[in-house]
């Protein structure tokens, strides 16, 4: 064989093997990604969603966080206007996760049967995370 | 102040236009005066963005509030360096910092390019200044750092204290300047596209510029994960956010690039490859823009959402088409100009090493992109996370381990049979000696082992290099180790400096692994109380909540919370992990509190404590303590990457002029009877 076909075969089983790994990462670790009013069509439509691992991104309701330091449970409701849907978290939230106006959380975990999420993970992101808010400023 | 500052954009603007004009018209040929106009345009447009940038830093020093941007980033209880590194904190400052900075980087091209390449630079001038005029107009029209507020706030907002380190004064800067760098190579080809040079003289006026835009951007890449360890608290570095993703996309193809341009060089092979490289690195390089900017992909950096993403998304759509359509026109006159004559010869090496890396960012690019293209094309959004990352990227990650040992080791064109044995004994020698050894002491990771393995491999290549050099320079020169091990080093810097890079590269790959073995281990404490943790080496870890202190700092309030560690029962000394509320020069709190962690640093590991919160009016604290192995080994080996990365590049004697072609060539007969002195 000469060496440039041999280098194509190379090349090929090196770009078959990206592309197996890829798609076995993708099967396994895919992951739904949905905003309440989604999350709600696929439940009413499909119940075998209840219990599938997936992604919820939301805004905090403020003032619907509730801490138990002791046992390190956050109880709080998320809600994309249309939809709210109540979310339980065990575990440390990251210091951007607040009760205030517009904070935004991906959570990770399954919605129970009662309508409950339970996340095993928690992001939060707010709109201005590297900006504080400037109450009643007007920009000119 | 922001008036002049203003004016100055303005006028940079148009200076810009005027000189990309000039110089994508190709009229400068036999006109020495209007060929200057075209350079100093570049000169100009740096000049006049030093006035803006001083107008801003002004504004930022004298506390003018009434410019929104001061206001917004700064405060008057701020310590002055932040209030310098302010100017690049914000989307509005950055922009101008990037603006400023590429000018500069294409003034210092003009310069310091030698004459040889002269009829190049025209074009390379109009291309800087097409981005340069690119940014102007981003600031002029969507995001000016110099606009005012219709009222004077008594305070500005302050600095977000997550921002209020020192990784992350130097953190965007760094990545900055290894993004704006990676515009004067792409000028260069793309001038040499234009002008229809395609000799090597572009490949060799660019030699510096790839090495310094590569070394930003991992200098930039590292601080941001050490950024991320000490101030996050979630007690990792790298969490294949779409942000870092889009951080190590250009890195991966220009590490690719810095390979494949020595194939050019010594064997005229690869043209085309390397054109559509250094093209890729760049529009790669603008995307990353685009991700942190737009917010069209959810990530847990969140910066500022405006429509400046959309201005970097038309252009980069911009610079594509244009910038492969010129290649695709220039394409016959890119021929190669010998074929690949062995598999195992360097060259090839190198092209797996460059399949392997655009792999790697292929993978990481379609899994960043997934969420929007699995919506665009499904309807229904699907996101992959780190599993997906790792799950591709460590045996790809391994796999070019792997080639970063056997690459040193071949011979260019053909290597024989007797060369491959002398080569590679030691080396795979030491790889198995690794493994062997692990196995004893009881490691059964797959992944760990094999990493470690091809870890001491790669170690055994470089030293086996070393070794050889500095032989051949003691029987040649007579010089004792020392001196033949630095002038082994001074007399081909490009060369060793590289294995260096190589031995970082290792470095990071050992720390990496260590985060297999991570222990955590949250818990709530009363005073007095203590928990066990046991590291991943066996020793017993205790650790006990001592109590809470409240106090106040300059700009902010804190909480304290003390833990005494013992370690097998001899105690270490105490750790106190905060709690922080920033406050305005009124004592109004501004932002959310921040976690200030605690780290004991060893070469082993790192012990990692994140005070999480007091339960409500008493001193019970919630803890999470982490044992991260290894990890002091990804600041060395970022380390030893940088001290590699500037010895290639560092000015002086070394290999200039016309490239060499490797004629005949083995490499270690080459060692033996140049006693390294020249070929790399």
């Amino acid at each position: 064989m000469r060496p440039g076909n041999k280098f194509l075969l190379g090349s090929a089983l090196i770009v078959v093997a990206v592309a197996l790994l890829m798609i076995e990462g993708l099967k396994q670790f895919g992951q739904y990604s949905f905003n309440p009013s989604e999350l709600a069509a696929r439940v009413a439509s499909d119940s075998s969603f209840y219990g599938v691992g997936l992604k919820l991104e939301a805004k905090v309701v403020p003032g619907s966080v509730k801490r138990d330091v002791a046992s390190q449970t956050i109880d709080f409701q998320v809600s994309d206007g249309a939809h709210t849907i109540p979310v339980t978290y065990r575990g440390l939230a990251p210091d951007t996760f607040t009760d205030q106006q517009d904070i935004e959380v991906i959570v990770e975990g399954r919605l129970a049967r009662d309508g409950v999420f339970h996340a095993t993970s928690l992001f939060a992101k707010c709109g201005s995370r590297y900006e504080a808010k400037y109450q009643g400023s007007t920009k000119a | 102040m922001t008036l002049l500052g203003q004016f100055a954009l303005w006028v940079a603007a148009l200076v810009g236009i005027w000189g990309a004009a000039i110089g994508y018209s190709g009229r400068w040929r036999g006109r020495p005066a209007l060929e200057q106009s075209v350079i100093r345009s570049v000169y100009g447009v740096f000049a006049l963005l030093v006035v803006a940038a001083v107008c801003l830093w002004q504004g930022l020093v004298t506390h003018d509030f009434n410019i929104e941007y001061v206001s917004s980033y700064t405060s008057r209880n701020l310590p002055s360096y932040y209030i310098i590194s302010a100017f690049w904190a914000g989307q509005k400052g950055s922009l101008l910092f990037w603006a400023l900075v590429l000018s500069l980087f294409a003034s210092l091209a003009q310069w310091l390019t030698p004459a040889r390449h002269r009829s190049l630079m025209p074009y390379v001038a109009a291309v800087t200044l097409t981005i340069a005029v690119f940014f102007l107009s981003v600031m002029l029209f969507a995001a000016n750092p110099f606009s005012r507020l219709s009222f004077t706030p008594e305070d500005g907002r302050g600095l977000n204290p997550q921002l209020q380190n020192v990784g992350m004064v130097m953190h965007p800067p760094m990545l900055y300047l290894g993004y704006i760098s990676i515009g004067i190579p792409f000028a260069f080809a793309m001038a040499a596209l234009l002008s229809k040079r395609l000799d090597p003289g572009w490949i060799q006026a660019i030699r510096k510029w790839t090495l310094v835009s590569w070394l930003f951007l991992s200098i930039g890449i590292t601080l941001g994960m050490w950024w991320a360890y000490v101030e996050l608290g979630w007690g990792g570095y790298w969490a294949w956010d779409p942000v870092e993703n889009a951080s190590l996309l250009p890195w991966l193809t220009m590490t690719a690039f810095l390979h494949s341009v020595m194939v050019q060089e010594k064997r005229g092979m690869l043209k085309r490859w390397n054109l559509m490289l250094i093209i890729g690195s760049f529009l790669l390089s603008i995307f990353g823009t685009f991700i942190t900017r737009s917010g069209v992909i959810s990530s847990v950096h969140s910066f500022t959402q405006s429509s400046v993403g959309y201005f970097f998304l038309a252009f980069l759509v911009m610079a594509a088409i244009l910038s492969y359509t010129l290649l695709y026109t220039r394409w016959p006159l890119l021929e190669a100009e010998v074929q690949l004559e062995s598999m195992a010869s360097r060259e090839a090496a190198f092209l797996f090493n460059n399949l392997v890396l655009i792999g790697i960012a292929f993978s990481v690019l379609w899994g960043t992109l997934f969420p929007i293209l699995s919506e665009a094309v499904r309807g229904t959004k699907i996101s992959v996370g780190p599993p997906f990352f790792n799950k591709v990227n460590v045996p790809l990650g391994l796999l070019l381990l792997l080639l970063t040992g056997i690459g040193p080791l071949i011979a260019w064109r053909k290597a024989t049979t007797a060369n491959l044995k002398r080569q590679f004994i030691a080396p795979v020698a030491t790889g198995l000696a690794t493994v062997v050894l692990l196995l004893l002491f009881g490691m059964r990771d797959g992944y760990v082992l094999m990493a470690l393995g091809l870890a001491g491999f790669v170690t055994g290549t470089i030293v086996q290099e070393f070794a050889r050099g500095v032989r051949a320079r003691r029987r040649m020169y007579s010089e004792s180790f020392p001196t033949a091990f630095a002038h082994l080093i001074a007399r081909n810097r490009r060369r060793y400096g590289g294995y260096i890079v190589h031995a970082g590269m290792v470095i990071y790959f050992v720390a990496f692994s260590g985060m297999v073995f991570k222990r955590e281990r949250e818990a709530t404490l009363k005073p007095g109380d203590s928990v066990e943790l046991t590291s991943p080496y066996g020793d017993t870890y205790r650790l006990t909540h001592q109590g809470i202190s409240q106090y106040e700092a300059l700009n902010r309030v804190v909480t304290a919370a003390a833990v005494e560690v013992s370690r097998n029962g001899r105690p270490i000394g105490v750790m106190s992990s905060e709690k922080r509320q920033h406050v305005d020069s009124f004592g109004r709190p501004t932002f959310e509190p921040s976690t200030e962690v605690a780290i004991k640093s060893t070469p082993r590991e790192d012990l990692y404590i994140v005070f999480a919160g007091a339960v409500s009016g008493t001193e019970e604290a919630v803890y999470r303590f982490t044992i991260n192995p290894l990890v002091m080994w990804v600041w060395i080996g970022g380390v030893v990457l940088v001290v590699g990365g500037l010895l290639t590049m560092w000015p002086g004697t070394g290999p200039t002029g016309a490239p060499r072609r490797t004629q005949a060539g083995y490499q270690v007969q080459l060692v033996g009877a140049a006693a390294g002195k020249e070929q790399d």
